[in-house]
């Protein structure tokens, strides 16, 4: 019941509130449609912090997405998921997306924990302006109802730096609550931060602390593990990322075994005429965008998931890394049945690089 | 096979082409028994879907909500803390509003929701679903979702933004299938803005499932829960549909007894035409078949008759039963009625069952009946007093649960109960009566045609009982709610002068405009005194019950009307420290004086001392009247509701006016005695317009089953009547002692019915009112009343007779004679 408003709630928000016009291609849950008012990405403006942390209810749609690959102490993996959407009906500035029920604000939160044998989601929905959702920066806590991710002052010694977090979420059969620990720099994706969705000029604000090394708990059925893991947080905010022709994306997060991490992505086009992106990150934090052409991400093998097929296992291969690795989906049934339903779950890579990852795949 | 079917049809069919009207008195009967049924039925599907639109706008039907401890409104940050700590709770915020130039000054309910955590199912699901219904709810300028009735019935339009009485204009209209009438569901940002309650909410939805076992709620939130709150409406209502539903089952089953009478004359004179049919081969099966479709060919005729004229009678009615239902309980009806494919079915079903009920034991009789044998009157006598001896022992059983019921009966439905075995007691009793007055009047020496006279009579009630037992029933009913609505007329009037004792009664729109009129009216000369009180709905153990808070002012010693109370009971609830509760109160939560009841206040519990007992006839809801200082100290935020002003009476109305003048307020808010006393009379008036019309309806039908027997019994009267022309008696000398025999009877059943009518209308004061409203009346005679009903049920009879008697009357000597040639 939840789950179908969600869908038609989303879609509103995110086709925007001019109904008279014909209706448009556009795109996975109408990311690709028109940001009239909404402010664009230019590139070029850097990025501050600690405002950036927080929300920007000029801009229509930006989330604050975790996930972690966990181990348990009987050595099984996990993988969970924690995820903020805000979305906003209409443009506002910050002070009228906090002047109480007049805010235009919509905030989603999405969890999930999966298990090789299970997947379990939930979801949540909230009206901005009251405090029942919302992000602060100082310091930083975002939260929906009774999941958040955050910490107190006393945790944050260094205001710029997103570390230490606490992250939690409950849902129907399962919970989680982990400690997520990073000294390493933020990492800006693109040209520092603009990072470009088409050949057309769409584009998002994105950067990433990919670091974190995780402990904590996670709770399946009421039984009680410990685990700890690696996970990584993605912060991203746009008016329109998606071209109107794009209908979904297939997105790598990945933690190799020496240190590295990865990000992947093709932004799938109606004409096969794919938009392929990612950054390499050095143990050290040193952040290399990928050229389009150095990428190649080949689906393997397809799983029929939630009456749709979508591919579990992938080739992915960066020439001049010398990376061919095959991701394989740790459950190929982590499929996210949420109002914009998309699969989002842990893989395991193995090839000329070993390691662990998350994939998210949308618009199938 | 259905070729034979058809011809045994036709040959039985001719017996009504034979009688029309004998045809046309089971048709009416059926008609009207359906008819009322289903006018009644229609009238009570109608509020109760308006009910049921109240109470499931929501998801989970009788909703458990959170509230204040004293149901005032709290601050929206007791939701936020909930939310935050997990919980599935949605706000929403109620007011009424008026609006502004309107013809129909009725104040509309506002509902302002949050529509992104609504707990998911309910009227508005669709609307919550539909993207850009959604949108354009929850952005400025919003929406106002309204009922299609509604809309109609205030004569607005898709679009408009009216205008309220405080100059706020609400957010623009868009018609909503499903909502509750007289309600305006808003975003709750609206409804902040329009109810002037900014970050305030009335309270909390609360997922039901999550809601099902009432958790605990964290310390500081000072919330509590209140369980199926919507469904009080459906509660408090409960009596007023059952009285009738009630009333609509007594004019069905006397609908029944036309049925049953025409039924059963048609088969006594098809006796003949049967054997002849069972002679020539027709099968007992066959015959019994093509009986029965009879029956139901007649029953769907009647029927669709009768769910059509129902309709008509409930659309004509409705108007006066949703402005009591309105004005008794605030419960809110659509007044336009919608014919609906289930009263087809069911009123089609009652009219099937009833017939079958009403004509069975004739096709009973037919599957009885020999092949070859002839009709033996004597037998069938013998039979009739049988059934006679049979139907007594049954009434005198149903008199003796009716006594056992008010001994130990404590609901309504043993009420009711105790009514029904009572009537139909009394009813089935009513040929052995009439057998054993006519008994003892035929002993008394007399000359030979009184002797005839009173023997005859007593034949005669076999045929007639069916019919005198209708009018039994319809008679005393009548006189019974009549003794009862009329008592309730008398106590109500009487109890309005003496609880409307202020001249001038002012409801102020707000806090600030109540200081002002208090200022206003301070600086009047022609003012002797204010009297502001202070009302709030609470709820004590369960229950919706207002709270009324009363100064300190002689006025109240003088005239408040008292049931009992201990001595001088005005010091100490001027103190605060007890309080008066109105009869039903007390009746329901079985307080007695000298109770301790102890109220939940947003300040923590107020003991309250029982202080005495009121009448407050008319309100469905338990009223508690305390100090206003006591009220005010618990309630620190409650602005006045309302001032009685005390003034000469010529100057009340330059008052009035001057008022609604000054400080622009409608008709609804200034109201002088006389008017807000003719208001409560024409309540009054309505919620009995119903029962009245039912019970008129009633007595015309009773007097057209007799009607129906005394033609049936007719034809053969005349080889009854015929030895005593032969004897000498002129048929003009037959007619009039038919038309004697026929008034003794009714006579003698209206006697019977006047004591029944006093029963029945005891039963209604002492244990129907109570179990319903918790209120008892005080006992009225009404000699004349009872009279006016005799007489109209004489004339009724009279009527009825008088056709029959004409034909004996133009029965020629031929015909009279040739019934000696069929006799032998």
């Amino acid at each position: 019941m939840m789950l179908r408003r969600l869908v038609t709630l989303s879609f509103t928000l995110l086709l925007g509130c001019d109904s008279t016009e014909a209706p448009v291609p556009a795109g996975f849950a109408g990311l690709g449609s028109e940001a009239q008012g909404f402010s664009t990405v230019t590139r070029g403006q850097p990025l501050v912090f600690p405002d950036d942390f927080g929300a920007h209810p000029d801009y229509r749609i930006e989330w604050w997405y975790v996930t972690a690959n966990l181990t348990d102490e009987s050595g099984e993996q996990w993988g969970a998921q924690w995820t903020l959407f805000r979305q906003a009906m209409a443009p506002q500035n910050s002070s009228e997306a906090e002047a109480g029920w007049q805010s235009a604000q919509v905030w989603l939160g999405h969890a999930a924990l999966t298990r090789a044998e299970g997947h379990q989601h939930a979801d949540r929905l909230a009206r901005g302006g009251i405090g029942q959702a919302g992000v602060h920066t100082q310091p930083f806590r975002a939260w929906i109802d009774d999941w958040s991710l955050g910490s107190d002052a006393a945790q944050q010694r260094r205001p710029l730096q997103l570390s230490p977090l606490q992250v939690s979420a409950t849902g129907k059969g399962f919970r989680y609550d982990l400690r997520l620990r990073s000294d390493a720099p933020l990492v800006l994706h693109g040209d520092r931060g603009f990072s470009q969705k088409s050949t057309r000029g769409q584009a998002s604000w994105y950067y990433s602390q990919p670091f974190f090394q995780v402990d904590g708990q996670v709770q399946w059925q009421g039984e009680t593990r410990r685990v700890s893991g690696k996970a990584w947080l993605d912060r991203e905010w746009s008016s329109q990322p998606l071209a109107a022709d794009q209908q979904g994306w297939d997105w790598f997060s990945l933690h190799l075994q020496d240190g590295s991490k990865l990000m992947l992505f093709r932004l799938r086009s109606n004409d096969n005429s794919h938009f392929y992106s990612g950054t390499w990150i050095t143990p050290a934090g040193v952040a290399e965008p990928l050229d389009a052409s150095a990428i190649r991400m080949t689906p393997l093998a397809q799983s029929k998931v939630a009456g749709r097929t979508l591919p579990t296992q992938w080739r992915l291969q960066i020439a001049h890394k010398n990376f061919d690795v095959t991701a394989q989906a740790l459950n190929p049934n982590a499929w996210m049945g949420t109002g914009i339903p998309y699969w989002e779950g842990p893989v395991n890579i193995a090839g000329s690089h070993t390691g662990v990852g998350y994939l998210e795949m949308t618009g199938y | 096979m259905i070729r034979h079917c058809a011809w045994v049809l036709h040959t039985l069919l001719s017996h009504w082409r034979r009688h029309p009207l004998q045809a046309a008195c089971l048709l009416v009967g059926l008609w009207l028994a359906t008819a009322l049924w289903t006018g009644v039925q229609a009238l009570n599907s109608q509020a109760r879907n308006s009910y049921d639109r109240a109470a499931e706008l929501f998801a989970g039907g009788a909703q458990t909500v959170l509230l204040a401890p004293g149901g005032q409104a709290f601050a929206q940050d007791h939701f936020v803390t909930l939310r935050r700590a997990g919980w599935p709770v949605s706000p929403m915020l109620r007011g009424t509003v008026e609006l502004a130039g309107a013809a129909d000054t009725r104040r509309l309910q506002l509902t302002g929701i949050e529509p992104l955590t609504l707990p998911a199912g309910g009227a508005v699901e669709a609307e919550v679903q539909d993207q850009t219904s959604l949108q354009a709810f929850m952005l400025s300028p919003g929406l106002t979702w309204i009922a299609a009735d509604t809309l109609a019935e205030f004569g607005l339009e898709v679009g408009a933004t009216p205008t309220l009485v405080d100059g706020k204009q609400l957010p623009p209209l868009h018609v909503v299938p499903g909502l509750p009438p007289g309600m305006l569901l808003v975003d709750i940002s609206q409804a902040q803005r329009l109810l002037d309650q900014p970050g305030m909410l009335s309270q909390l939805l609360v997922e039901p499932a999550f809601a099902a076992d009432l958790p605990p709620l964290p310390d500081n939130v000072p919330l509590v829960w209140q369980e199926g709150g919507e469904a009080d409406l459906a509660r408090l209502t409960d009596s007023f549909h059952l009285n009738l539903t009630a009333l609509g089952l007594l004019a069905f089953v006397v609908g029944l007894f036309i049925v049953h009478a025409a039924a059963g004359l048609a088969m006594e004179q098809r006796r003949g035409l049967l054997q002849t049919l069972r002679a020539c081969g027709v099968s007992l099966k066959t015959l019994l078949a093509v009986l029965l479709l009879e029956l139901l060919v007649l029953a769907l005729l009647g029927g669709s008759l009768g769910v059509l004229s129902g309709f008509a009678l409930a659309a004509l009615l409705m108007g006066d039963i949703a402005a009591s239902l309105r004005g008794l309980y605030g419960a809110q009806v659509a007044g336009q009625l919608a014919l609906d494919a289930s009263w087809w079915l069911t009123g089609l079903g009652m009219s099937l069952l009833g017939t079958l009920i009403a004509g069975g034991s004739s096709v009973l009789a037919a599957m009885r009946l020999p092949v070859l044998a002839w009709a033996r009157p004597q037998a069938w006598r013998e039979a009739q007093s049988r059934a006679i001896r049979l139907q007594s022992l049954l009434g005198v059983t149903l008199l003796a649960l009716a006594g056992a019921l008010v001994v130990w009966g404590d609901s309504l439905l043993s009420g009711f109960a105790l009514l029904a075995s009572l009537l139909l007691g009394a009813a089935l009793l009513l040929p052995l009566c009439l057998q054993t007055v006519l008994r003892l009047a035929q002993r008394r020496p007399a000359g030979p045609i009184r002797q005839w006279f009173w023997a005859d009579s007593q034949q005669q009630v076999s045929g007639l009982g069916i019919a005198l037992m209708a009018l039994l029933l319809a008679l005393s009913a009548n006189i019974g709610v009549g003794s009862m609505t009329e008592g309730f007329r008398q106590t109500f009037i009487g109890w309005l002068d003496q609880r409307l004792s202020a001249d001038i009664y002012v409801r102020p729109q707000d806090a600030a405009q109540a200081e002002a009129i208090n200022h206003w009216l301070a600086q009047r000369p022609e003012v002797s005194a204010q009297l502001p009180t202070w009302e709030l709905e609470i709820r004590v153990e369960g229950g919706p019950t207002q709270l009324s808070g009363v100064i300190d002012h002689p006025l109240y010693a003088q005239t408040w009307p008292l049931l009992e109370a201990i001595s001088d009971p005005w010091p100490p609830l001027s103190a605060g420290e007890g309080a008066l509760v109105s009869e039903q109160l007390a009746f329901r939560l079985k307080l007695s004086l000298g109770d301790m009841l102890t109220l939940d206040t947003p300040a923590g519990p107020w003991p309250l001392k029982i202080l005495g007992r009121y009448a407050d006839y008319g309100n469905p809801k338990g009223q508690l009247l305390v100090s206003a200082a006591g009220l005010q100290q618990r309630w620190p935020d409650q602005p006045v509701s309302g001032i009685g002003i005390l003034a000469s009476q010529q100057n009340a109305p330059q008052l009035a006016s001057a008022l609604r003048n000054v400080f622009g307020l409608g008709d609804s808010r200034v109201i002088d005695q006389a008017a807000l006393k003719a208001y409560s009379q024409t309540i009054f008036e309505q919620t009995f317009a119903a029962t009245a019309a039912l019970n008129t309806l009633t007595l015309a039908v009773a007097a057209v089953a007799l009607f129906t027997s005394l033609l049936g019994l007719a034809d053969s009267r005349l080889s009854q009547l015929a030895p005593l022309w032969a004897m000498g008696l002129r048929p003009a000398q037959l007619a009039a002692l038919s038309l004697a025999q026929m008034l003794m009877l009714a006579a003698f059943t209206c006697l019977l019915a006047i004591p029944l009518g006093l029963v029945l209308a005891w039963c209604l004061v002492e244990v129907v009112n109570v179990q319903a409203f918790g209120w008892r009346l005080p006992w009225h005679w009404f000699p004349r009343q009872w009279l006016t009903l005799v007489l109209l049920a004489l004339l009724a009879v009279l009527l009825a007779s008088i056709g029959p008697a004409w034909r004996i009357l133009r029965t020629g000597p031929t015909r009279l004679l040739r019934s000696f040639a069929h006799d032998a």
